[in-house]
């Protein structure tokens, strides 16, 4: 199956994975060729991470074969795929958040020791950030815990790109884009392409489809743990991928409004982000999906947190009305009780809706928990499992749940659809409607444009502060990436 | 090109000079009370038993610094003492021996802690009894000498500077290399910061658990030939409050219990901070004797929560 252009990098051959009885990989067949970026799509839980970590010698197939630089690899590991030149950029960020960029360069490469360790780190991963995110801003002496979310994953794609005493052949990139805004991913991207052109590897694994068609030069579709299309990227188109997906045909989107006169309905948020000059506020009215665009860290997470703090009363620049509920963007440090059950990560949102007398009733939680995983289809045999045994798209999907079964009337949402998978995402979409339509107000901050488009209005933010507001009939992407990077009217 | 960039760089700066803020408070208390206390000779008595302090800290430093939590570090040193004040006098090969054994012990509960994934502080609670067992069944009754080298030296008396205070910048010093300073001591904080991280990029979590515990095994060794070095005989309970003054050293120190955030030079400050506020500073105020262990516990809530606070409001 592997492509016949030119001599195979890596190759894996009925690859089966399996977690106790769970088959998460079914025999799969992948090769990538050198000088080739394979795209590989999938839902969540397709198995496209696990097949990564696998071929990244993370983990050791339960089946199959691992072919690199010719040879069948007996004995597979991280070292070795490191040593033969593969590396893998993780969904999750894999950085130490307590050390600085240059010493998590130092963490990556056992051959950075010695005396003046820290400068030839410090220099190495600096002119990567430099030849990748040129203006990136970011010093390697920084700690990585004092670094936004989007340069963070900077750093690590360019750490990932540092070489020292080992080759580099081909890298994988599991979601790279997923914490950058536009411009960043675009540079990023188009840096792919230079190394590809120079005779590198990618994988490339993306919900954006738009990135995968645009960037790769064949494209892998994964289904139920096994590869279901494998052709050239110029033969698919995004309908075929949905499709080969397997997702549900919605319509993307259907642009029909929902027929509201704005001022007609009261208001029940009112917020000044601090430092904004001029009077423009933020302003959402009972029953309203509101968009904050614009690129990423430039204020609009911290408004939402703003607001969340002042709630339920409000105060400052902020007025409100009603109880608040946040849905965090980045859900393993702010969003999910990793030690607890699914049910339990949903229904600790409504605790006192769920009391009897002074004690928890279980049976209201179990009632509750049903409920929810009905409306929003959490994919799992039984509530009461872990909640890190479902997939990111499904725990994502419990918060939201936990937010939604809560009493709040305004829910207000930074970025949370990162790193889902399509028909997750529109299966959510469609939630927020009903609920926006039964009278709850959405805040609704996101990096993809294609999102907005479900906004009823969309404050375009910059520097701290809202430079343009798009009514829903105006809203295009052009207008949001021009008040994005200029001075607005 | 992000909008919040300038906004970094404080906190950081906040994090390194809380210790050393601390530290000046208790100094200036000290010296608005009593100004004569603030001399070479003031300093040679208030710091008395700073030194085991400070090596006590720094041992469970190396601990913290692995996410885990070394409950038994006391009994530990109390151990090291009661070896120290019997064998390592009468039989220096075989004290040395035991010692080296005792510090390979340790680096062999990192590994059990790693390997069976086990919670530090219940191990840890565990060996301070099986600790504190050895200790009185070497000496079962206070008593026995410490060797004559410990004792001449821990009676240094060099020019101008007090010895506390230099043992105190050397050991600063040493333990900042370790750590901050050589390649493999950023493994070693990259471990409590994001393990699974570490391991995928080919390091042994293992041989990382056993380094830390080593380092924790040899300065609390080191902290106990200092302890019997300075009151000359041993007691197998001479260690027992350690433990918690080693935590709240390195947590005043400006460490945090999780993610491998420790900060050695801070951890020292931390250590002195708590050995001069723990007496000297309350025979000053004239607390009575009888309410100084309770004012102890009232300053460090006091301190701790000062500086959780501050922290908060520069994050």
């Amino acid at each position: 199956m592997a492509s016949s252009l030119a001599p195979s990098v890596a190759s894996l051959n009925g690859v089966e994975k399996y977690f106790g009885a769970v088959r998460a990989l079914a025999g799969v067949d992948l090769g990538v060729a050198r000088g080739e970026c394979v795209g590989l799509v999938g839902h969540n839980g397709a198995g496209k991470s696990t097949l990564m970590n696998v071929l990244a010698g993370v983990l050791a197939p339960s089946e199959g074969r691992v072919m690199v630089a010719g040879q069948a690899q007996a004995t597979w590991s991280t070292r070795l795929a490191r040593a033969l030149g593969i590396r893998c950029v993780f969904q999750e960020l894999s950085l130490c958040p307590n050390l600085t960029v240059a010493e998590n360069t130092r963490v990556f490469h056992t051959a950075l020791r010695g005396f003046g360790w820290r400068r030839r780190a410090a220099n190495l991963v600096q002119e990567k950030l430099d030849e990748i995110f040129p203006g990136h801003g970011i010093n390697p002496s920084t700690l990585v815990q004092d670094l936004s979310i989007g340069r963070r994953q900077m750093a690590e794609v360019a750490r990932a790109f540092t070489v020292t005493d080992e080759p580099l052949a081909l890298v994988i990139l599991d979601e790279p884009t997923s914490s950058l805004d536009a411009r960043t991913a675009g540079q990023l991207l188009s840096y792919m392409r230079r190394r590809v052109a120079e005779g590198m590897s990618f994988i490339l694994i993306s919900h954006m489809l738009g990135e995968i068609l645009g960037n790769s030069d064949r494209i892998v579709v994964m289904r139920d743990g096994r590869t279901v299309a494998d052709d050239m990227a110029a033969h698919f188109n995004r309908d075929r991928l949905v499709a080969e997906m397997g997702g549900d045909n919605h319509a993307a989107h259907d642009a029909s409004p929902f027929g509201v006169v704005r001022a007609a309905r009261p208001v029940c948020v009112r917020a000044r982000p601090r430092g904004q000059n001029g009077d423009s506020e933020l302003v959402a009215h009972k029953g309203e999906i509101i968009g904050l665009a614009g690129l990423s860290g430039h204020g609009q997470t911290e408004l939402l947190r703003a607001i969340f703090d002042a709630a339920p009363k409000g105060g400052g620049s902020i007025t409100l009305d009603g109880p608040v509920s946040l849905v965090a963007g980045d859900r393993q440090s702010d969003g999910i009780f990793p030690s607890w059950s699914i049910a339990r990560n949903i229904t600790v949102g409504s605790l006192k809706a769920l009391k009897q007398g002074a004690l928890i009733s279980p049976a209201r939680e179990k009632e509750m928990a049903q409920r929810w995983q009905q409306r929003i289809r959490i994919k799992t045999p039984d509530m009461d499992n872990p909640i890190l045994s479902l997939s990111g798209g499904n725990q994502q999907k419990a918060l939201f749940a936990r937010a939604l079964a809560s009493d709040a009337q305004i829910i207000l949402m930074d970025d949370p659809m990162r790193g889902v998978d399509i028909s997750t995402k529109l299966e959510v979409y469609d939630i927020i409607r009903q609920e926006a339509a039964k009278g709850r107000t959405f805040l609704w901050y996101t990096t993809e444009t294609e999102e907005l488009l479900y906004c009823d209005h969309t404050y375009v933010f910059r520097n701290g502060m809202i430079v343009a507001q798009l009514a829903r009939g105006e809203l295009t992407e052009e207008k949001v990436i021009q008040s994005s990077f200029h001075e607005a009217g | 090109m992000e909008a919040s960039a300038p906004r970094f760089g404080v906190a950081p700066l906040a994090r390194t000079l809380l210790p050393a803020f601390s530290l000046a408070l208790v100094l200036a208390a000290i010296a608005t009370l009593n100004p004569f206390a603030i001399s070479y000779m003031g300093f040679n008595l208030m710091l008395n038993l700073a030194i085991p302090i400070i090596l006590a800290t720094m041992a469970q430093l190396f601990v913290i610094t692995g996410n885990d939590l070394d409950l038994s570090i006391g009994s530990f040193i109390g151990f090291v003492c009661c070896v120290a004040a019997t064998w390592l006098t009468t039989d220096p090969l075989l004290g040395a021996g035991i010692l080296l054994g005792s510090i390979i012990v340790y680096a062999l509960l990192g590994a059990l802690i790693h390997w069976r994934n086990l919670p530090s502080i219940v191990v840890t609670l565990g060996m301070s009894f099986v600790w504190q067992g050895l200790a009185v069944l070497v000496l079962p009754d206070p008593g026995g000498a410490a060797p004559e080298w410990l004792m001449t030296l821990m009676g240094f008396q060099p020019y101008f500077i007090p010895f506390p205070i230099l043992a105190a910048i050397v050991v600063a010093a040493v333990t900042h290399f370790l750590l901050m300073g050589t390649s493999y001591g950023a493994i070693l904080r990259a471990s409590g910061g994001n393990a699974a991280a570490v391991a995928r990029a080919g390091w042994s979590l293992l041989r990382i658990k056993m380094a830390l515990f080593a380092l924790a095994g040899l300065f609390g060794a080191l902290s106990g030939l200092a302890l019997i070095g300075i009151t000359t005989s041993g007691d197998a309970n001479i260690g027992s409050g350690y433990t918690l003054l080693a935590i709240a050293g390195v947590i005043l120190g400006g460490g945090e219990f999780v993610g491998g955030r420790v900060s050695p030079i801070g951890a020292v400050m931390g250590a002195l901070t708590l050995s001069l506020a723990s007496s000297s500073l309350l025979t000053f105020m004239q607390v009575p004797p009888d309410w100084q262990v309770a004012a102890n516990g009232a300053i460090l809530i006091i301190v701790l929560a000062a500086r959780a606070l501050i922290n908060r409001r520069k994050a």
